[in-house]
């Protein structure tokens, strides 16, 4: 049976790698005076240093330390918080998998952010959403050409909005516009890494976000006059 | 075919809005806004959701017995002990 990525090592193991002890005899017979000396790692690299090597305590330190981003981001893109915390599960048990494939290219904070995104659009894949073609297949009435959504001028949102309202409007919103204004919006990808995440066309990615933002706007103003100015 | 912003209908402002919201453009000095009142006022309410989205989303805290769960799961995925 293979050994756990958790089972700790035992002195004894370390000492069966030989690999591991030809590269120290290298760098002792090879000191090259000009290559800098290695840096000590910060304490989070530390964690995760340890975590990729099979310490499932690191690994919970490292559950500890983004438990609250990751969850926050399967929520607002879900909207559900059964759902997010789902998400959250498979997002860290995929980390638990391939952790040991992180090589450093990015902060490891960007990369396990980008797996958790890919974990939330995989979901709604399977649930058969059309991710990017929502407004046309959901909703066919919708419009939003000028004057639609315009309203009196001096309903303005300006410094009326609160966090509630927002949260509210924005998980009223169809998931695929509620997608796309996390990702740009809150989250902030840029439109051609949405593009690319979401396999669309930039300008598909933009046309959404603005009518996820007009969406949003006709919800604030609603919310707003129920609830008369403040 | 590029169209004079100062004879841009309101359809036409809007199509390129998508693309300068955030673009770090000042659309406000844009000239089919000196005479609109109701594009200057989308633009404000969009420019101000774009901006309450950045500041205003929380950080959320899981439940929590969500660790048990992924530590059950993966315990079950290795099919071996967790030290404790």
């Amino acid at each position: 049976m293979p050994r756990s990525r958790f089972q700790k090592q035992s002195p004894e193991a370390s000492q069966s790698e030989p690999v591991k002890e030809a590269e120290s005899v290298v760098q002792l017979r090879d000191p090259a005076p000009e290559v800098p000396l290695p840096q000590p790692l910060s304490p989070e690299a530390e964690i995760l240093a340890r975590a990729q090597a099979g310490d499932h305590h690191a690994f919970a330190h490292l559950y500890s330390l983004h438990k609250r981003r990751i969850y926050s981001l399967c929520l607002r893109m879900v909207g559900n918080v059964a759902e997010a915390e789902d998400l959250t599960q498979e997002a860290f048990l995929q980390l638990h998998r391939k952790i040991a494939t992180f090589r450093g290219d990015s902060a490891f904070s960007t990369w396990l952010h980008r797996l958790s995104i890919n974990v939330v659009l995989m979901h709604l894949r399977k649930k058969g959403l059309p991710l990017m073609s929502l407004d046309e297949a959901m909703e066919p009435s919708y419009d939003d050409g000028p004057g639609r959504s315009f309203g009196a001028p001096d309903l303005s949102l300006t410094g009326s909005i609160d966090r509630l309202a927002l949260e509210r409007a924005v998980a009223a919103l169809p998931a695929g516009y509620r997608l796309i204004f996390v990702l740009h919006d809150v989250e902030g990808f840029e439109h051609n890494e949405i593009a690319a995440m979401l396999d669309c066309s930039v300008g598909n990615s933009k046309s959404q976000l603005h009518k996820a933002r007009l969406k949003l706007r006709d919800a604030l103003r609603i919310s707003l006059r129920k609830g008369g100015r403040r | 075919m590029t169209v004079d912003p100062k004879s841009m209908s309101c359809q036409e402002f809007q199509e390129q809005m998508s693309d300068l919201i955030g673009s770090g453009a000042d659309l406000q000095d844009h000239p089919h806004l000196q005479g609109c009142d109701l594009c200057r006022a989308l633009l404000n309410d969009l420019e101000t959701i774009a901006e309450a989205a950045r500041q205003l989303f929380p950080i959320q805290q899981p439940e929590e017995d969500l660790w048990e769960r992924i530590e059950s799961a993966i315990k079950q995925e290795d099919g071996s002990a967790i030290p404790e």
